[in-house]
């Protein structure tokens, strides 16, 4: 028997403005409004809409049919704001039952590395959010970008989840398959869900790559070689971002075509299943005890966290804004805080890579900014002028 | 295979870019084994001498110089030939032409003699100066020519061509049996302004040459001031006018920031009279022309090095500072802002962003050290020999089609 785990992570983060040093002390509007609303209306249009529809389609089908999403708070807010549509899709797929919503940062953020208070008062805005849109508690938590150490495993055992998501890093791994469920020593409690990455990026990378030597991509290929992970795997892990629907693969690639025939072509193998990463955990046992010292994520070939904190810039400015919490959280500013926190947001430090002459084409496509450089003077002017709203909201506790 | 090439001093005796490409391009095709016919025009006898030290230092075998007397220079414009011209007082006369454009035809004259008693199979002919002398050479030989636009006239005039100086730059793209241009950005001007077919044309982006790092005093100033640089010719091409509403913009808020304008030209005196107005004579400094390695040491003592260009066709001076280990923020309307991607781009009339960005450089030591890791390591790829080698695949498509 092989279950197969579907996760989808849909996120958008508030893009900033080009926020001149002219601006700092005088606009204390950071964000891009015009563009936030054109990219939330245009992968509406592209992927969640009729990616939520195709979906819809198959659980009503096949009543095997199970998956599971993450949403980010501040892709929900853009939602609400720009594209109502597409969250009432999402409420739709909530009502089937057989869609499991899973835990994250608000914000996306990478709090779990710099503030664990911050951390965890994001996780549960999250998850407050998770239980007012899909009236559902999470019991399952996944960190920004697969984000994973033994100390953030910890932290989330002692928040109370079943299981976490990682990525199925050879170099973690080494000999043993990402096909079972695993936990990590410093948290016995709860299981570990490991990305198959191989068959999640044969879908997620390299369905239209037409260099690629299994080109063109059928779902009763690809069904046969999950299919292959009978007997010696429990559970296969497919997690990619649901931008490969319609985003990533454009629509005139095939991908939905695949998606809508995927279900069936699996099902025709008669050990499979579908589960929810809630009903993995449960199902399963954990194989063997993981220990992982230094972070990982699901991010580039590294798998490491050198596109978010790989040079100089980026630690600067994710230095600077956490070393504000303290401040910012005592201001009792609202506003700010919010500003605060939507600052934190993982890809303003993303948009600050310079690691682009490797495997830089990812990176170049979703940079909103001319350069990284641009991307940490324009955040770097904002900060400073958080840097002004706070001295002013700290005058006025005093008075 | 051997090219009659009508090119220009090297540096230090020729002043900007056009100099440094014609050095850069030699060695290169020298490297790649292209025997080299080097035509120039020259005033100074002096420089003769120097220039074969710089030949055979480079080591440079393959290649034969032939000079002669002229008075052209670079970039020069009609008003400045007649400066040269009567500075030498009567002596000149009878030798020079009276004016630009004769003096253009005599040199092409002198460049027919040449070509008339030696071999080669294709002629090569940089910037606009030469391409008469190019076309004369093509005339009495039969060989295919091949035009090098590093400028237009429209860089240089600010889109208020002198018609003499158009003329002769589209007559010699016409001729040309192909055309090299140093950017996308030039051969956008070549397709546009002088109506030639984009299939003539190709693009071969400049490069800059790797010197070992000079030995470095780290300058006085430095001690209690942050720098910024503009490094190149101040005339209206170049945009030291934006470079200096912007460093207006940046003295109000940084007290301890100087300006450094390292070039002379024709808009000089504005400059100085602006910085004068503006209050700003202790934050502007002039360093006048400078040479070989004060040039280096120029960009080394600056904590940004800024191209404001109103229209650059390349701009090899981006390269060389990020060679120095300097950020630099260039024009987008530069050939340069197609091949680098470590720096900071602006548009040259938008001084706020200028001024902007050389605040964010200033104020944020994780910016500066990005960019010259990042820049240092982008700039150690380009090779004068890569330049060379598409020059050569230019040689053989014009000479395939001859025969």
């Amino acid at each position: 028997m092989v279950s197969i785990c579907f996760y989808f992570q849909v996120h958008q983060p508030f893009r900033l403005k080009k926020y001149s040093v002219f601006d700092v002390g005088h606009n204390h509007n950071y964000f891009d409004e015009h563009r936030n609303e054109k990219e939330m209306k245009k992968i509406a249009g592209k992927c969640y809409l009729p990616a939520n529809s195709v979906m819809l389609d198959l659980l009503k089908k096949h009543p095997e049919f199970k998956i599971a999403y993450c949403i980010s708070g501040t892709a929900i807010e853009q939602m609400r704001q720009y594209a109502p549509e597409a969250l009432e899709s999402f409420r739709k797929l909530a009502k089937t039952g057989r869609v499991e919503f899973l835990n994250e940062t608000y914000y996306h953020t990478l709090s779990s590395i710099y503030s664990q208070d911050e951390f965890k008062r994001q996780v549960e805005k999250h998850k407050q959010m998770v239980e007012d849109e899909f009236g559902q508690t999470p019991r399952v938590f996944r960190n920004t970008e697969l984000i994973f150490n033994n100390e953030i495993a910890n932290t989330v055992m002692n928040m109370g989840y079943d299981a976490m998501l990682a990525e199925g890093v050879d170099r973690i791994l080494q000999w043993r398959s990402p096909n079972f469920l695993y936990s990590a020593v410093s948290a016995p409690k709860i299981k570990l869900l490991l990305k198959n990455y191989k068959l999640s990026d044969d879908i997620a990378f390299r369905f239209s790559e037409r260099s690629w030597v299994d080109w063109p991509l059928t779902a009763p290929k690809f069904a046969n070689w999950l299919s292959a992970a009978n007997g010696n795997g429990h559970v296969v892990n497919l997690f990619m971002d649901y931008e490969t629907f319609g985003e990533h693969q454009w629509e005139s690639t095939g991908i939905f075509d695949f998606l809508r025939s995927l279900p069936q072509e699996l099902l025709k193998h008669p050990h499979n299943d579908f589960v929810t990463p809630s009903e993995a955990a449960a199902r399963y046992p954990a194989a063997s005890e993981l220990d992982i010292h230094h972070l990982i994520s699901w991010a580039d070939i590294e798998r490491d966290l050198s596109a978010w904190l790989g040079n100089k810039m980026q630690k600067a400015a994710i230095e600077q804004i956490y070393a504000m919490e303290k401040d910012i959280l005592e201001s009792g500013d609202e506003k700010l805080i919010d500003d605060w926190r939507k600052l934190q947001t993982s890809d303003h430090f993303y948009y600050m890579c310079t690691k682009w002459f490797a495997d830089g084409d990812v990176h170049k496509y979703f940079n909103p900014y001319e350069s990284p450089y641009e991307g940490f003077i324009w955040y770097m002017n904002v900060l400073n002028d958080i840097k002004i709203r706070l001295k002013e909201a700290k005058k006025k506790v005093v008075a | 295979m051997r090219v009659l090439m009508f090119g220009w001093e090297f540096p230090p005796f020729s002043k900007g870019g056009l100099g440094t490409a014609c050095h850069g391009l030699v060695k290169g095709l020298s490297h790649n084994g292209v025997n080299i016919l080097l035509v120039l025009p020259s005033y100074n006898g002096e420089s003769q001498i120097s220039n074969l030290n710089i030949i055979s230092a480079d080591k440079l075998h393959n290649i034969e110089i032939r000079r002669i007397k002229s008075l052209l220079t670079p970039y020069i414009t009609s008003g400045e030939y007649l400066a040269r011209y009567h500075a030498g007082n009567h002596k000149n006369a009878g030798i020079y032409g009276r004016n630009l454009f004769e003096e253009v035809d005599r040199f092409s004259a002198a460049a027919e003699e040449v070509a008339k008693s030696e071999n080669f199979d294709v002629i090569h002919a940089h910037d606009w100066l030469t391409y008469e002398a190019g076309i004369a050479a093509k005339k009495i030989s039969n060989k295919p020519l091949i035009v090098h636009v590093h400028a237009t006239e429209f860089d240089r005039s600010g889109d208020n061509p002198n018609p003499h100086v158009y003329w002769v730059e589209k007559h010699g793209m016409e001729q040309a049996d192909a055309i090299i241009a140093v950017s996308d950005y030039t051969k956008r001007k070549i397709v546009h302004h002088y109506g030639i077919a984009p299939g003539k044309i190709t693009v071969v982006h400049n490069s800059v040459e790797h010197k070992p790092a000079i030995s470095y005093v780290p300058s006085k100033l430095r001690e209690t001031d942050k720098i910024v640089l503009f490094l190149g010719r101040i005339t209206l091409q170049k945009g030291p006018d934006y470079f200096l509403y912007a460093a207006n913009m940046v003295a109000k808020r940084f007290p301890n920031v100087k300006f450094l304008l390292a070039g002379t030209g024709d808009m000089e005196p504005f400059i100085i009279e602006k910085a004068v107005e503006m209050g700003l004579m202790d934050r502007v400094l002039f360093t006048g022309f400078l040479t070989g390695p004060d040039i280096d040491k120029a960009y080394r003592m600056a904590d940004l090095y800024v191209m404001p260009s109103v229209s650059e066709p390349f701009g090899i001076t981006a390269l060389e500072a990020m060679a120095n280990g300097t950020p630099v923020l260039i024009s987008r309307q530069s050939g340069v802002s197609e091949v680098i991607r470590n720096c900071l781009k602006a548009d040259f009339w938008d001084v706020h962003d200028i001024a902007g960005k050389m605040i964010s450089v200033l104020e944020h030591p994780a910016l500066k050290e990005t960019m010259q890791e990042e820049g240092g390591r982008e700039v150690s790829k380009f090779s004068w020999n890569d330049s060379s080698r598409k020059c050569e695949e230019v040689y053989a498509k014009v000479m395939s089609k001859a025969w």
